[in-house]
């Protein structure tokens, strides 16, 4: 079996990716992406924990993967439509443009 | 897993079903009204449903400490907090009464959002697992996302949600994956037995500190810690008024609440090291948050930069770990709830509609023909900066006396040093408002709902401040 140590560092990178793009980038989306990434980082580790513990039968590793799941959806619906706001307004959806609010 | 192990202790989340079934409603009554008059009904019964969760609370109160599934518990702390978020709420529907129909014409979903927000809120207060708390964040989180856009033909009231859900869905990340490595470590996502496993062999170090430093960082985020604290002026300023005043006394509460039982529950063990951290965090919050304060023209801006030096003080709270201090922090919450509620409902009278904002010389004048108005913002900014016999000084005394108790009076020196400085911005709008000619004649906007908060949050400022200890005895604290 792989060792646990290589799905942590997996997760890791992945999180290193995500975080990397949530600051560098400037299009509101490509920040979005790269949060997802983070978030299924997470989903990486709490898998691999939960399988490698022993006790198979205490799924709260799978569960806590699977609601963050469904709530990194329900996010992307959300961010998705204030961007989509923004952008109806704006036509930008850079976020160094957004700068009314600044002091 | 029976149908007798689910309904077992469900009262525990009784509060949480009444505000749930409230949301529903109020989108289903939105959908069946007739025209535009009997949208005005749905504040109405937004209110009911939140004095109803708090009469759930009061129930509950009675009834000895029982835990729901082990995810979410009733202790006197979880319902303090709770109680401390329904006021919010509820204040925060008064002043949307008069203001929602300028801003925007849908009113169902805006008043099924505040109650879900506030769901999420007392649910975060309560949870005693990480995959709870996690949801009860995201459902708060994803409901504040959109209340903060909802002045939808505004660019600013836009920009302000989407920074914030762009920040606010990075802290989540952060959270979730310290999280994570907090359950590598531990072998399970329950409070109290990660703080169990941690006492007796302390885990794996290379899993456990990495995930409470980035918990620290998702906490950080929510309750608005320098240096992750860039969100919170430009979300407070942009945000509609009273969508502010809930997110800055519902949010700072319900992850604070949740942040004090991380700690005191999950990693008592680690103290030593946290406190440190913390301890840093304060100083650093409560500098930056008064020293940016002072130089802001506008109302919000400066509340929202107050709002970071608050919530260091309520960090120092935290620092020494102790029942004293989770205690003081919940009082200092349900002060800052009424002061902060109040100031920024003086705001709504004072501001332009298309800025949802007002600059600190709209003030000016103001005590000349709006005596009461000017005497109920003198009652909050005498209270916020600290100045007995109001609430605000109680607050403070509460906290730093707890952190002088706990060992840590350096932190309490920062503390009342930072208060006396912060007393400098929140005077100037009263030597504005009393001893300034106005430039332009403002007329102050108002409505019932809105002199009625006006009202309460005043009363209660002075009240909690003249007795404060039947409020010490109402509250309880965590841990010890």
């Amino acid at each position: 079996m792989v060792p646990l140590s290589w799905y942590l560092i997996l997760a890791a990178f992945l999180f290193t990716c995500g975080l990397f793009g949530a600051l560098a980038r400037r299009n509101a989306i490509a920040v979005l992406m790269g949060i997802e990434l983070m978030l299924n980082a997470a989903n990486i580790n709490l898998v691999a924990f939960w399988r490698y513990s022993g006790a198979v039968t205490d799924l709260a590793g799978q569960v806590f993967a699977l609601f963050i799941i469904a709530v990194a959806a329900a996010e992307a619906a959300v961010g998705l439509a204030l961007i989509i706001a923004v952008y109806r307004k704006r036509k930008t959806v850079n976020v160094e443009e957004l700068d009314l609010l600044a002091g | 897993m029976n149908i007798a192990a689910l309904t077992a202790n469900l009262h525990v989340i009784l509060p949480e079903m009444v505000l749930a079934a409230f949301a529903l409603l109020v989108i289903l009554a939105d959908m069946l009204r007739q025209d535009e008059e009997e949208s005005r009904l749905l504040p109405l019964l937004t209110l009911a449903g939140i004095l109803a969760a708090m009469a759930a609370t009061a129930w509950i109160w009675n009834r000895p400490v029982a835990s729901y599934q082990e995810g979410a518990i009733a202790d006197g702390f979880a319902l303090g907090a709770r109680t401390v978020i329904l006021v919010a709420a509820g204040l925060a529907t008064l002043l949307s009464m008069g203001y929602l129909p300028r801003i925007n014409r849908q009113m169902g979903e805006y008043y099924a959002l505040v109650l879900l927000a506030t769901l999420g809120m007392t649910m975060m207060a309560s949870a005693t697992d990480l995959i709870v708390l996690f949801l009860a964040l995201e459902i708060f989180s994803l409901a504040l996302y959109i209340l903060s856009g909802y002045y939808r033909k505004n660019p600013r009231s836009t920009e302000a949600s989407m920074k914030y859900f762009l920040l606010g869905a990075f802290a989540s990340s952060f959270f979730v994956y310290g999280a994570a490595l907090l359950y590598g470590a531990a072998g399970t996502t329950q409070l109290r037995e990660i703080g169990n496993l941690l006492a007796s062999d302390h885990g794996n170090p290379n899993l456990l500190w990495p995930g409470i430093a980035l918990l620290l960082v998702g906490f950080g985020f929510k309750v608005s810690l320098v240096p992750f604290h860039m969100w919170t002026p430009d979300v407070y300023q942009g945000a509609p008024t009273p969508v502010t005043a809930f997110m800055s006394a519902g949010t700072k509460t319900a992850a604070f609440a949740a942040f004090v039982r991380v700690l005191m529950e999950a990693l008592p063990a680690q103290q030593i090291q946290w406190g440190w951290a913390l301890a840093v965090l304060a100083v650093l919050t409560m500098t930056v948050g008064n020293l940016t304060a002072l130089r802001q023209l506008s109302l919000k801006r400066m509340l929202a930069y107050s709002s970071v030096a608050n919530a260091g003080y309520i960090l120092v709270a935290l620092v020494p770990g102790t029942a004293q201090g989770s205690k003081a922090a919940l009082f200092y919450l349900l002060t800052y709830a009424f002061m902060n509620v109040g100031a920024l409902a003086v705001v709504i009278t004072l501001e332009k509609i298309d800025e949802l904002d007002a600059l600190q010389n709209r003030a000016a004048g103001l005590a000349d023909r709006w005596p009461l108005l000017a005497l109920a913002m003198s009652i909050f900014m005498l209270s916020l900066s600290g100045i007995p016999p109001l609430a605000g000084f109680f607050g403070k005394f509460f906290v730093f006396q707890a952190a002088v108790e706990g060992g840590w009076t350096w932190l309490a020196v920062v503390g009342v040093l930072n208060s006396a400085i912060s007393a400098y911005y929140y005077l100037r709008v009263m030597v504005a408002m009393y001893f300034h000619e106005a430039e332009e004649p403002v007329q102050p906007r108002r409505w019932g709902g809105l002199s009625l908060s006006l009202a309460l949050t005043a009363l209660a400022t002075v009240i909690i401040g003249l007795y404060p200890s039947l409020w010490t005895g109402f509250l309880s604290g965590l841990g010890g």
